[in-house]
């Protein structure tokens, strides 16, 4: 067979100009910083919510007293102070690359913990947010914006849950590439919860 | 073929060919009975003979990626097959299985019997002694290609093709579990049924295709492993979720109309990226390799899996749609091209790359074979196409209208005689295909290297 011999043949030098390199071969993806398995992920996600909002807006098209009477048990002044805790936790994320950057372990370390320590803050706000709805009997299969609410808010809470878990596996496995993946990740879920509080909490 | 026991895929493509034709002609006869609707109605009645139809398929597909796996595993791990001898013991259990399947459906032997009657359960109706045997076998088949992949090379091929039967296992273990409550029975019937097509086939599906890119287009190891991760990682991130599509209507919370809806929606994503990799590993390739119709079959499965599987997943997938498609000539329409698509042409990729090597000759049968590609494709597509049409014209009928489900049936007459028409020309196409492969002809007709297909 022989075109069985060649795969094992060395490939020659000239092919590595091609866009086959190792660092090429991802095309766009490649630009990115961080890992471009991440970008794939985060991608994915940001359809995940995208179509979560658009399951949002059809409901709500669908009963919009229902979506309106409903909004009004949540807790805005919560979803505001958990807006400005992960904005914040976001700021420190992007520090921990910068002091990263420079090399400085010890600071980056510091800024990566500082970033997971808001988000318990921030779930510690959720849970309390949830434990009252509950209370109320404001259940996920209370209405039909309840089990948006519930699935919306839940699934971005369980990424802070896997964020902070990736935010200390980089901070022990800690170097500018890594570092820069854990963040990009953090900056993701920083930002679908900007969108999600103004279409979940505030929009009329 | 380098090493020796490369061989037992031969034994393994041979009786699922067998299987293959059998699953056909069950196609073909169910197909009879929808225009012609008493036809063995004594005999073979029509439940059983789709219980044929299926199962045959389920069985044939698996033994064909067992067959795969120990096709490519020796020459990925660089070393023979840790044992021979088992794997022939565990294609054995899978024919005395199979045989004992196909007698207790003919002759309804041990009704009721729950060891050896069969069970209810759809497409899991194996009497429980059978499924034992399949757990055994399963077992056999993992020690043998683990322990032959831990002490080998190991590469990303391997891991997800490994990944992707490991979990065919374990996922099969849910059919054992039949709780008495019904909801919980379908749910948990489900984590076999769907995790395997959605889920882990899928990883089997990307390796095999990793495995022939990169023996026919020459293309380097590490690129063709960056889009196997990337294929994979998007087949489990949708097609795990994507179970909530079928938890709509079966008594689980409603939570899961968005949860199946918004994920399985995105079970497109890695069958259009197996697509965009096969045709870029092919737009980039090194060489010419003399196997054509593998190529084509390749490129063909790709293409197919992301319009069936895809495409027409898609199609009824949104609970608000399937709220009126459920269980209309829609759901088969997907079924068949999606299965022709994704499984079916991939075993045929696989086994029409690797049986002139199995059989010690060049390339041969090419331009039959490529026929066969044709032949089959085309009339699936027309029964897939005569399907949606009935599936449309049902769903209008007897969920918008409030017609009764029998005279619907009589007023979509046509499109089951087209159905029938189309099922005929698909098994020309799976007998030429068969033979094309086994029989060799003097005289022989072969494609010229360097005429690549779909360029």
């Amino acid at each position: 067979m022989q075109h069985e011999q060649k795969e094992a043949a060395p490939q020659p030098a000239s092919d590595a100009g091609e866009t086959d390199t190792l660092a090429g071969s991802w095309g766009i993806l490649s630009t990115l910083p961080g890992h471009p398995m991440m970008w794939i992920l985060i991608v994915s996600e940001i359809l995940v919510f995208g179509g979560a909002f658009i399951a949002f807006a059809g409901t709500r098209l669908a009963d919009p007293e229902l979506f309106r009477a409903s909004q009004d048990h949540l807790d805005r002044l919560a979803g505001a102070i958990n807006t400005m805790v992960l904005l914040t936790s976001g700021l420190c994320a992007a520090l921990a690359v910068n002091a990263m950057a420079e090399a400085k372990v010890h600071i980056a370390r510091r800024w990566l913990a500082a970033a997971s320590a808001l988000g318990v803050v921030f779930l510690a706000v959720k849970m309390v947010e949830y434990s009252t709805k509950l209370g109320a009997g404001l259940t996920p299969t209370a209405n039909s914006f309840f089990t948006l609410y519930y699935l919306t808010t839940g699934f971005h809470a369980l990424h802070v849950i896997a964020g902070i878990l990736i935010l200390a596996i980089v901070s022990w496995k800690a170097s500018l590439e890594t570092i820069e993946i854990g963040t990009t990740f953090w900056h993701m879920v920083d930002l679908v919860w900007v969108l999600l509080f103004p279409v979940v909490y505030l929009m009329r | 073929m380098k090493y020796e026991t490369q061989k037992i895929a031969l034994a393994y493509f041979a009786v699922a060919m067998a299987l293959f034709a059998i699953q056909v002609l069950g196609g073909l006869i169910a197909g009879y009975v929808y225009v012609f609707p008493n036809t063995l109605s004594e005999l073979v009645p029509f439940n059983i003979l789709r219980m044929l139809h299926t199962n045959s398929l389920i069985v044939w597909l698996l033994l064909g990626f067992f067959g795969a796996a120990y096709y490519l595993v020796p020459e990925e791990a660089e070393r023979e097959i840790e044992s021979p001898m088992l794997a022939y013991l565990q294609l054995a259990i899978f024919v005395l299985g199979t045989l004992g399947v196909v007698v207790t459906y003919l002759f309804d032997l041990f009704n009721g019997n729950p060891f050896l009657g069969k069970d209810g359960r759809e497409f899991l109706e194996q009497p429980y002694w059978v499924k034992l045997g399949i757990v055994v076998a399963a077992l056999i088949f993992l020690y043998n290609i683990s322990m032959t992949v831990l002490k080998g090379r190991k590469t990303a091929i391997t891991n997800v093709l490994l990944l992707g039967l490991w979990g065919i296992a374990i996922f099969f273990l849910f059919s054992l579990y039949n709780p008495k409550n019904l909801v919980l029975d379908k749910m948990f019937w489900w984590y076999v049924v769907h995790l395997w097509v959605e889920g882990v086939w899928e990883l089997v599906m990307a390796s095999i295709l990793a495995y022939l890119m990169l023996k026919m287009t020459g293309v380097d190891r590490e690129v063709v492993e960056k889009w196997l991760y990337a294929i994979v990682a998007l087949s489990l991130f949708t097609g795990l979720l994507g179970t909530g599509h079928h938890y709509y209507w079966i008594g689980t919370p409603a939570y899961w109309q968005w949860i199946g809806s918004i994920f399985s929606s995105l079970e497109i994503l890695p069958f259009f990226a197996m697509v965009l990799f096969t045709f870029t590993m092919v737009w980039k390739r090194k060489r010419e390799h003399p196997n054509s119709a593998a190529l084509l079959w390749s490129l063909g499965c790709a293409v197919l899996a992301f319009f069936g599987a895809g495409v027409w997943g898609f199609l009824h997938t949104l609970h608000f749609v399937n709220y009126y498609s459920h269980g209309t000539q829609v759901t088969p329409a997907h079924g068949h091209l999606a299965f022709f698509g994704a499984y079916v042409s991939l075993n045929l990729a696989i086994i029409t790359y690797a049986m002139p090597q199995l059989l010690g000759r060049t390339p041969y049968n090419q331009v039959l074979n490529m026929v066969s590609f044709w032949v089959m494709s085309g009339a699936m597509a027309f029964m897939t196409f005569t399907l949606t049409f009935a599936g449309i014209v049902q769903t209008h009928l007897q969920r918008v209208r409030g017609e009764n489900f029998m005279d619907v049936q009589d007023q979509i007459s046509i499109f089951y005689d087209m159905r029938l028409l189309s099922g005929v020309i698909v098994v020309i196409g799976a007998f030429l295909f068969i033979y094309s492969v086994f029989v060799p002809r003097s005289g022989e007709v072969i494609a010229k290297t360097g005429v690549a297909p779909a360029e």
